[in-house]
């Protein structure tokens, strides 16, 4: 395994930590280990961390992205990767090239399930409901229960015919 | 209402978390959900300026007005509130660290119950807590679901289809809920194998910490485990993958626990005994101390060898013994060394009539 903080040398130093909730596994080879120490040994920042996490990705965090601002509160990337909070809801849009990355690396996952607001776009609920229909027709197709797969598959036509019917109608409006 | 009035009430109540009561309470102290939520029309917390705070108080509060369930619900303006306030508040884990100590508006509601309460300009605009003694997640699940489909019919949160509710660190993203268990593990802890739970708990993405939250240290053998991923799960796979976890750690506590009895039960019995001697007569105790003590004390209770104390007046002690509530107890600002000579005071009050059989 690699130095997280160099890339380079072959890591020696295996820290585990509990912060902000998250138990963080940081692997360092000796020098950045003695370089980054005093963060370790007292109180190491679990925002310094992430910001150290963005950098991971070489590819994703050049001088050129470090700039991309969010036009909506004026927060740079670069501000993000030292805080480790965004400045608003549309900062996921403003840094989506760079951020969607790191929320695979954190979340291992960059599709929400679950809970979804009632006063979302009906289209928005839908879109959850064909999601979720899809996956139990495979699940009735993997297990050959085929009489509720056809049944899943009627349902989901009706879904998709409306979702259809919605565009045309936004559309028009 | 007054913060002092509020304090009296809740130094004269249990809070749900310390009631000691529900499923597998022996070892599960409590079961907590969380989630945050942010709303469309404002910047996230840290960015906000003091009139775009304040006005997000007045919004909230109408909302919570209009929730049946948080009618009677305290409302704290944070400029209401001294610094020993809020470390009070802290210690009931009624709010987070950061919000008892990062500087600008804030608010913070909460039921007499103690079973609710929701931080206004955390990291979040809102962290929405629900609390059930025992090991009783999907009961927290469900109130909390409920309590936030009430406000979210009032003020509208930041959502976007693919990522779920938008969260100012991205590691709430998604659901933006967190489910966790704080557990009494004195037993794994005695057997020397606690290591091996936390080590198999961070492989299934769980994450572990001690009594007061992120940072702090497993004081009196508690440890809280918590879900880490926020998206990709939904909200009821998330609280039953923690459920089905607690429950294999339970098994290896009771494990632990029945090892002792059997094969080290003279050891253990010395442990308690003299915890319960110390407590009776200490006339000095750090709060670290006390913890460990208590915790002894609280096996006792378990293995039905200490009387005349009941579970949720030694839980009650675990709080009681904290500096800000030590302080409130005996209405007075107290240096360290003062603290440690209340805290053996309180104890050999509280615990007088407790025998050891």
């Amino acid at each position: 395994m690699t130095c997280n903080a160099c890339g380079q040398n072959e890591a020696t130093i295996h820290l585990t930590e509990i912060l902000n909730d998250q138990m963080i596994e940081v692997h360092l080879c000796e020098g950045c280990a003695e370089q980054k120490g005093s963060d370790f040994k007292t109180h190491f920042d679990f925002n310094k961390l992430l910001a150290s996490l963005t950098d991971l990705g070489a590819e994703v965090t050049t001088e050129q992205t470090g700039k991309i601002v969010c036009p909506s509160c004026g927060m740079s990337y670069e501000d993000f990767a030292r805080t480790g909070r965004l400045g608003c809801a549309v900062c996921y849009q403003s840094f989506e090239k760079v951020l969607i990355p790191l929320v695979k690396r954190l979340q291992r996952e960059i599709r929400h399930t679950g809970k979804i607001p009632a006063q979302a776009p009906d289209e928005v609920k839908s879109r959850e409901e064909l999601r979720d229909l899809h996956e139990r027709l495979q699940k009735c197709i993997g297990s050959e229960s085929f009489e509720e797969a056809a049944k899943i598959r009627d349902q989901i036509r009706v879904l998709e015919e409306q979702e259809k019917k919605g565009k045309r109608k936004r559309k028009k409006t | 209402m007054a913060i002092e009035q509020a304090i009296d009430h809740f130094l004269s109540s249990t809070c749900e978390w310390l009631r000691g009561t529900g499923p597998e309470s022996d070892i599960v102290m409590s079961s907590r959900t969380r989630l945050a939520r942010n709303m469309t029309g404002y910047l996230f917390s840290g960015r906000m300026d003091v009139a775009a705070q304040q006005q997000m108080i007045e919004d909230v509060a109408k909302a919570v007005a209009s929730v049946p369930f948080l009618k009677n619900a305290y409302f704290f303006n944070y400029k209401s509130l001294k610094d020993l306030d809020r470390q009070f508040l802290l210690e009931r884990h009624l709010i987070s660290r950061e919000h008892a100590t990062e500087k600008g508006e804030k608010a913070l509601v909460v039921t007499q119950n103690e079973v609710v309460s929701i931080m206004v300009l955390e990291e979040d605009h809102l962290r929405i807590q629900v609390f059930q003694s025992g090991l009783n997640l999907v009961e927290a699940w469900r109130l909390i679901d409920k309590i936030d489909s009430a406000l979210e019919s009032k003020l509208l949160y930041a959502f976007d289809p693919s990522l779920g509710y938008l969260t100012a660190c991205p590691t709430n993203l998604g659901t933006g809920f967190r489910s966790s268990c704080m557990l009494h593990l004195v037993g794994l802890m005695m057997t020397k194998q606690v290591d091996k739970v936390l080590q198999a708990l961070s492989k299934l993405n769980f994450a572990a910490r001690g009594f007061f939250g992120e940072g702090t240290q497993a004081s009196g053998n508690f440890f809280q485990f918590s879900n880490q991923l926020t998206l990709g799960q939904s909200e009821v796979d998330i609280v039953d993958g923690l459920e089905r976890v607690m429950k294999q750690i339970i098994e290896h506590e009771k494990e632990a626990r029945n090892y002792l009895l059997e094969k080290r039960r003279a050891k253990l019995e010395d442990q308690i005994w003299r915890a319960v001697g110390t407590l009776k007569s200490a006339r000095l105790m750090s709060s670290a101390e006390a913890s460990g003590l208590l915790s002894l004390m609280r096996l006792g209770i378990d293995l039905g060898m200490i009387k005349n104390l009941s579970k949720t007046n030694l839980n009650a002690l675990f709080l009681f013994t904290q500096p800000a509530h030590l302080q409130k107890l005996s209405a007075s600002m107290l240096k360290a060394v003062e603290r440690d000579q209340k805290r053996a005071e309180l104890l050999r009050t509280r615990l007088k009539d407790v025998e050891v059989a």
